[in-house]
């Protein structure tokens, strides 16, 4: 079995912020549901069904380019911090983690491709969920190797497909393509404008929707949103990625004008808004994910707007992954409860930020000088 | 007051929502929001889709055999009262088994039933299998070319040339 340091940075690529648009658009990614023919869907599966589909995976797994040196993760042999960590990076789900027994389900996996950001999900819900993960705006590109991938396993793997509603899967919610794609963006201009709650409107008419930073059921916290299509079939994977583009630049541009409209009318509360989050983050002793989350929000605000012009984006999005519980723990090497974890969380982002991140404030003096 | 949908009836449901502060109120009647899925009474822990398909229940889409007793499907054993409580499907073969209500259904949430994306080719193809997939690869080369993007373009001509041998 792999051990979380043969893949130490795993997933996180997206996080050095090179993609277009990546400080409004943090991550695109793009997942594929596919089922194979022969076995029950996730829900239904037994023990032998999913013993099955991964070792068919497995097989297809040792022909494929795209997968070559790919490392599996069986998760109900993998320690709860290091599932918990593929938590936070989201490459696997909630769903696959939590099986009957209350922890994953015997033959729930995930392969971690070696070259690619490329993932694959095994038993959940579906019996393989492909997934591309990058940095900025890249719908074309992301769905570009999740298909390449999907060909190749699809000449190994018999799929279960009907020649009218196309990929089966177990939620009919996905039917047809199988395809969702989503862009995770950082909208604070449009909530303080108030003028996010049109957007999103808007955003529902043309069969697009939004949920929190953890995907279905979460809460919107920092103003982060997931966005993603919200219909898979009907209409090609092609249409699908262009539709959601078009959209995603729209909302992006709605976003710049946002902020424009900040600094124009609102300067000086805005820009104190920012400082003060900057403060907090810069010194607080202690900071649960949820105040460090609006906080960064804030501060992100401001590295965009340029008032914070020594902030790069890199470290921020490194701030929102590295200040997880679970990665807080695997750093201490210990389990750590809620108020030590948020004193933990705290001494992080301090010296991330005292390292990566120190703003020289108007004429006053740098704070490390 | 009368409901703001069907401006006939006396509004007795009033749906407030609040999205980032911003909190918007409908005035329907009884019959305008069970429509939209409005109930007076809260559904008790349903996952939404689950949700969704208890309130289609009584709809006239719903297939004949399943009026009387409970189909179940031939090769995983899922009940229809199963799936529509759960909203997951068991199996490929549940498609096959809960077809007629799955078409309404299907048409609710995409607007339609037919699949305009990939076409899979299984390992023994048949003529038409095998033509569709080609259909389904020409549109996509098209597309690619329009975008520029040649790569890709090059990549899609051979999988097309890989199958035209064969015809």
């Amino acid at each position: 079995m792999d051990d979380l340091t043969t893949i130490p940075d795993f997933g996180l690529g997206w996080l050095d912020a090179s993609g277009p648009e990546s400080d409004i658009v943090l991550s695109t990614r793009v997942r594929l549901a596919r089922n194979l023919q022969g076995n029950a869907f996730g829900p239904r599966a037994r023990v032998n069904d999913r013993e099955s589909v991964l070792r068919r995976v497995q097989e297809a797994k040792d022909q494929s380019q795209h997968l070559s040196g790919a490392s599996l993760w069986q998760l109900a042999e993998v320690d709860r911090r290091t599932q918990r960590i593929l938590l936070e990076r989201r490459l696997v789900s909630n769903d696959l983690l939590s099986g009957r027994n209350g922890g994953p389900n015997q033959g729930a996996a995930v392969l971690l491709s070696a070259q690619d950001p490329l993932s694959v999900m095994v038993n959940e819900e579906d019996h393989l969920r492909l997934q591309s993960l990058l940095s900025g705006l890249r719908l074309s590109e992301a769905w570009g190797m999740v298909d390449r991938l999907d060909e190749e396993l699809g000449q190994t793997l018999p799929l279960a497909y009907h020649h009218e509603f196309g990929f089966l899967t177990s939620c009919p919610t996905n039917v047809g393509t199988g395809l969702r794609a989503s862009v995770l963006m950082h909208l604070p201009g449009l909530v303080l404008t108030k003028e996010i709650g049109r957007v999103l409107k808007g955003l529902n008419q043309v069969g697009i929707t939004f949920r929190g930073l953890y995907g279905e059921g979460s809460e919107v916290v920092g103003n982060f949103f997931q966005v993603s299509n919200q219909t898979t079939l009907g209409k090609s994977e092609e249409d699908l990625i262009d539709h959601l583009d078009q959209i995603i630049r729209q909302v992006t541009k709605y976003e710049r004008q946002a902020r424009q409209v900040l600094l124009r009318e609102a300067a000086g509360v805005t820009e104190d808004k920012i400082w003060r989050a900057y403060g907090l983050l810069r010194f607080a002793r202690a900071l649960s994910f949820e105040e460090m989350i609006n906080l960064l929000s804030g501060v992100r605000l401001g590295a965009g707007l340029k008032l914070l012009p020594d902030l790069r984006v890199y470290t921020l999005n490194k701030i929102m992954i590295y200040s997880q519980t679970a990665h807080l723990e695997q750093a201490a090497s210990k389990d750590l409860p809620p108020p030590e974890c948020d004193a933990h969380r705290a001494s992080f982002v301090r010296r991330i930020l005292a390292n990566e991140g120190v703003v020289s404030s108007e004429g006053e003096d740098h704070p490390e000088s | 007051m009368l409901c703001e949908i069907c401006g006939e009836n006396e509004a007795v449901v009033h749906f407030t929502q609040v999205v980032d502060n911003k909190t918007t109120t409908m005035h329907l009647c009884e019959k305008c929001a069970a429509e939209k899925g409005l109930e007076t009474k809260q559904p008790e822990g349903n996952l939404p889709l689950a949700d969704f398909l208890a309130k289609t229940g009584g709809d006239a889409t719903v297939s004949d055999e399943s009026q009387g007793d409970d189909p179940k499907c031939p090769f995983c054993g899922l009940s229809f009262s199963a799936f529509k409580e759960a909203g997951r499907l068991g199996c490929p073969q549940c498609y096959s088994t809960f077809d007629s209500y799955l078409r309404g259904l299907l048409r609710r949430i995409h607007g339609g039933t037919q699949h305009v994306g990939k076409v899979y080719l299984p390992p023994d193809p048949s003529i038409t299998e095998r033509e569709k997939r080609l259909e389904a690869l020409r549109r996509k080369l098209q597309r690619a070319i329009s975008t520029e993007d040649f790569e890709r373009a090059a990549e899609i001509r051979d999988q097309i040339k890989s199958l035209e041998p064969a015809r």
